[in-house]
């Protein structure tokens, strides 16, 4: 045995991760969750704009088990969480590896609000039980709109500088490390355009029912209320599949059996997938990915 | 053309016209949108750094850069002049490119020149040159203490900080990185 080992100076990290997993765990069997295992390697990934799937024998690594996981929903589960690898190809840096863990759920007669105090919850507890962090989690989370973070940090109107292309770089070096400082912080009411796969809002269908969390800058989760009217996916998918066929990026098969569970009714639910190794490194306090998973 | 995805610390890349090497490397991605690529890169000609951003999909041009030795053979005005040890074909290099290297040459001296598209960029010497100290002041008789030290010239006029005990007409050993005395060679 090497003490100089790079696994065994990462020991402290991983055992947190650890208790972090069995922490959550436990929150979702005493909500009535069940855990669910979905086929890891796919044929066919979710069409988004800018998320690549990693080819696995003519099949592809799955880049989130969302698609499984509404099936199941649609098919009458009404509490199911996972955790789980996931692979997307291109993305590698301290905040990013091809192959994460992701820990996704949904829960029916729910929506994205109501996963947002589950969120907030699931957090504090395990910083409860870990003993981690207390004076920044047990405070109450801040909310902020996208487009009063643009307003307060770039001092930018966030539909000119989507207008304008240049959403990505204002968001992740002006917006981005101002987010979740002090306190843990819900990017709330995305503009509609940047809506993915989650419901515009009814009272203002210019924003969409979308999420996410940020802890010290780094963004930790997305979540949605989930579309579940089949014609509006079918129209999303479509469109990223031809953003994807005029850059000439690869364009994966549509995923029937999904659409199909769509077509014979979908309930309403809140759904979101959480990077596991980033909210790790929230709890151990570090600012590179290295230091919480295996390599 | 090179794709944005394999930029990495240390990558040459030419950006108008000018070879650039990124010095820091981020890789941004919100988790539904575009990369980003966010990079500082310095200018290997002006020496300027600053900072740059890419998008996924973007192309760039790899700098055409590659390294090769010149044998030093004498100064002509303002010009250096080295020679290919291959094809014997003078090089002339000018000031601006040599920098502070012009202070240590010495004759028949190999050095490891830098090429961008075929034009030579920088000049880097042995690490280490013996040259002959042409003025000193004499130090104090019997003082050996090597903490102590007075400036000197050599041949090319560059002063630099020797200990007492060195005298006019020794050789003293260089290091051409710090531009500092490093040990007296013996005759």
């Amino acid at each position: 045995m090497s003490k100089n080992n790079s696994l065994f100076a990462k020991k402290e990290f991983l055992e947190v991760r650890s208790r972090l997993l069995m922490s959550i765990r436990t929150f979702f069997h005493s909500r009535s969750f069940i855990e669910v295992d979905t086929p890891v390697r796919i044929p066919a990934p979710a069409l988004e704009d800018y998320i690549d799937a990693v080819g696995a024998d003519s099949q592809y690594l799955r880049t989130s088990p969302e698609l499984h996981m509404k099936r199941l929903i649609c098919a009458g589960y009404e509490r199911i969480y996972q955790i789980g690898p996931c692979f997307r190809k291109g993305e590698f840096g301290d905040r990013h590896r091809t192959e994460f863990t992701m820990l996704e759920w949904y829960e029916v007669n729910s929506d994205y609000m109501g996963i947002l105090k589950f969120t907030e919850e699931m957090v504090k507890k395990a910083s409860t039980e870990l003993s981690l962090r207390e004076d920044y989690f047990q405070q109450k989370w801040q909310q902020l709109t996208v487009a009063d973070a643009f307003e307060k940090y770039a001092e930018r109107d966030v539909n000119d500088v989507i207008a304008k292309g240049e959403f990505e770089e204002v968001l992740c070096f002006e917006v981005e490390p101002h987010l979740g400082k002090d306190k843990p912080l819900f990017l709330i009411d995305y503009p509609s355009s940047m809506a993915a796969l989650s419901r515009k809002k009814e009272s203002n269908p210019e924003v969409a029912e979308r999420w996410e969390l940020y802890i010290d800058g780094l963004e930790i989760a997305n979540a949605y209320s989930e579309l579940t009217d089949p014609v509006e996916q079918k129209i999303r998918f479509e469109e990223s599949a031809q953003l994807r066929a005029k850059e000439g990026r690869e364009v994966y098969p549509m995923d029937n059996d999904f659409l199909k569970a769509l077509d014979e009714g979908m309930p309403n639910c809140g759904g979101i997938a959480v990077g596991i190794d980033r909210l790790c490194m929230a709890f151990c306090e570090v600012d590179d990915i290295e230091n919480v998973v295996f390599e | 053309m090179m794709d944005v995805s394999d930029l990495r610390k240390g990558v040459k890349v030419k950006i108008d016209g000018s070879p650039c090497v990124v010095t820091d490397f981020q890789f941004s991605k919100p988790g539904k949108g575009q990369a980003v690529y966010k990079c500082r890169l310095k200018n290997m000609l002006q020496g300027n750094t600053f900072d740059k951003s890419w998008r996924s999909g973007d192309k760039m041009e790899k700098a055409d850069l590659r390294s090769g030795t010149l044998i030093y053979s004498y100064l002509d005005g303002d010009q250096y002049v080295f020679m290919e040890p291959e094809t014997y074909e003078q090089v002339y290099i000018s000031e601006k490119i040599i920098g502070t290297a012009k202070n240590f040459l010495i004759d028949d001296c190999e050095c490891e020149v830098l090429y961008f598209e075929e034009t030579p960029i920088e000049v880097n010497l042995p690490n280490f040159v013996t040259k002959e100290i042409t003025y000193t002041e004499p130090g104090a008789k019997g003082d050996t203490a090597t903490n102590v030290t007075k400036p000197a010239n050599i041949d090319t006029g560059y002063e630099v900080q020797v200990p007492l005990f060195i005298n006019e007409g020794d050789l003293i050993k260089i290091d051409t990185r710090t531009g500092e005395y490093a040990e007296r060679v013996k005759k």
